[in-house]
């Protein structure tokens, strides 16, 4: 099954990275690119988006800040937060928000690991 | 080059560059991932010095051209983070991480945003490492990236009226098959070093109390 990803985040570098482990793990899914907040929850209210991954640390609207505004129209959706910030209480606060946390630097175990999990529930709700 | 250590007594100067072994272990854990290579660390050291021994301190290897990433943090302690290397081996170290693959132009372009990432990955996995380790929480601001001499690099701001002496914890770090070292550092300022002095105690009397705990 195809499903439409979007990345978020504020640095090409690390979108690039998130892009190609995409093409290693997940070569048939469909991206999408947001450098911002602002940007992602517009791309979000356009449809479509299936998963979203998301970066904590970006100027103005942080990822964990972003996660609840999305929360609000997409109870459901599968959401990551991607962060080398691993401490204990951003981890938490993910949690809280019902996402799933991934550590930077990316590795190809943890994104196929959020992913898997991903489209199960999206196969599930799709029942 | 040490003015005083008396602040910090023999035990508490041993914890300090405990914790921070374990920050700068993860960050250097990181940057192997990111340049798929063996990084070498040194022993971490740890001082009170003033600003300009610090920045002596990192001109050390005979390199006066640097190029810092730093990112500020705050909480119970507050200071700076750098992740510095000679200018030289910049385009070496984003080459390292983006791959051989990619053409000059493309490594040139992407150099600064690229600098900016990987400090904000290995810096952020040192300083959530010892904030894991003290139970505590800190913000981290986003990374900026800074070129000149050390000096340039430790004075920005020494005009906040905290004083001129530092905290200077540092590691140098070696990756093995390519021609790049570098340093990550941590400042702080005096009033930061006497909160960190309390949170280091309950630290070690927590060591001590499991220690209790296990022979009991």
């Amino acid at each position: 099954m195809q499903y439409k990803a979007l990345i978020v985040d504020d640095s090409k570098l690390a979108r690039m990275v998130m892009v190609s482990a995409f093409r290693r793990i997940r070569p048939d899914w469909q991206l999408v690119e947001a450098t911002s907040a602002d940007d992602a929850l517009k791309t979000i209210s356009d449809g479509a988006v299936d998963v979203a991954l998301v970066d904590f640390n970006m100027p103005d609207t942080d990822g964990l800040e972003l996660v609840a505004r999305i929360r609000r129209t997409h109870p459901k959706m599968p959401v990551a937060v991607v962060s080398a910030n691993l401490q204990d209480e951003i981890i938490a606060r993910a949690r809280e928000l019902n996402a799933a946390f991934v550590a930077k630097p990316l590795t190809d175990e943890a994104l196929g690991a959020f992913l898997s999990g991903a489209a199960l529930r999206l196969r599930k709700a799709a029942l | 080059m040490t003015v005083d250590t008396s602040e910090l007594s023999e035990i508490e100067q041993d914890a300090i560059a405990e914790i921070a072994n374990m920050g700068v272990s993860r960050a250097a854990t990181s940057l192997r991932q990111m340049v798929g290579e063996q990084v070498l660390l040194s022993v971490p050291a740890v001082n009170i010095v003033t600003r300009e021994a610090a920045s002596r301190l990192v001109e050390r290897g005979g390199s006066q051209k640097l190029v810092a990433v730093q990112q500020s943090f705050e909480g119970p302690f507050s200071g700076k983070a750098l992740l510095i290397f000679p200018q030289a081996h910049s385009l070496e170290l984003v080459r390292a991480i983006v791959g051989d693959e990619h053409s000059l132009e493309d490594v040139i372009d992407l150099e600064q945003e690229a600098l900016a990432e990987t400090g904000n990955i290995i810096l952020n996995a040192c300083l959530a490492t010892i904030a894991n380790v003290l139970h505590r929480t800190m913000r981290m601001s986003l990374p900026s990236v800074v070129r000149g001499d050390g000096q340039t690099l430790f004075d920005i701001d020494a005009r906040d009226g905290s004083g001129n002496l530092v905290l200077f914890l540092y590691i140098d770090f070696t990756i093995k098959k390519r021609d790049i070292r570098g340093f990550i550092a941590l400042l702080m300022d005096l009033p930061s070093i006497f909160a960190l002095k309390e949170i280091v105690r309950d630290f070690i009397d927590g060591i001590g109390r499991q220690a209790a705990e296990n022979v009991g």
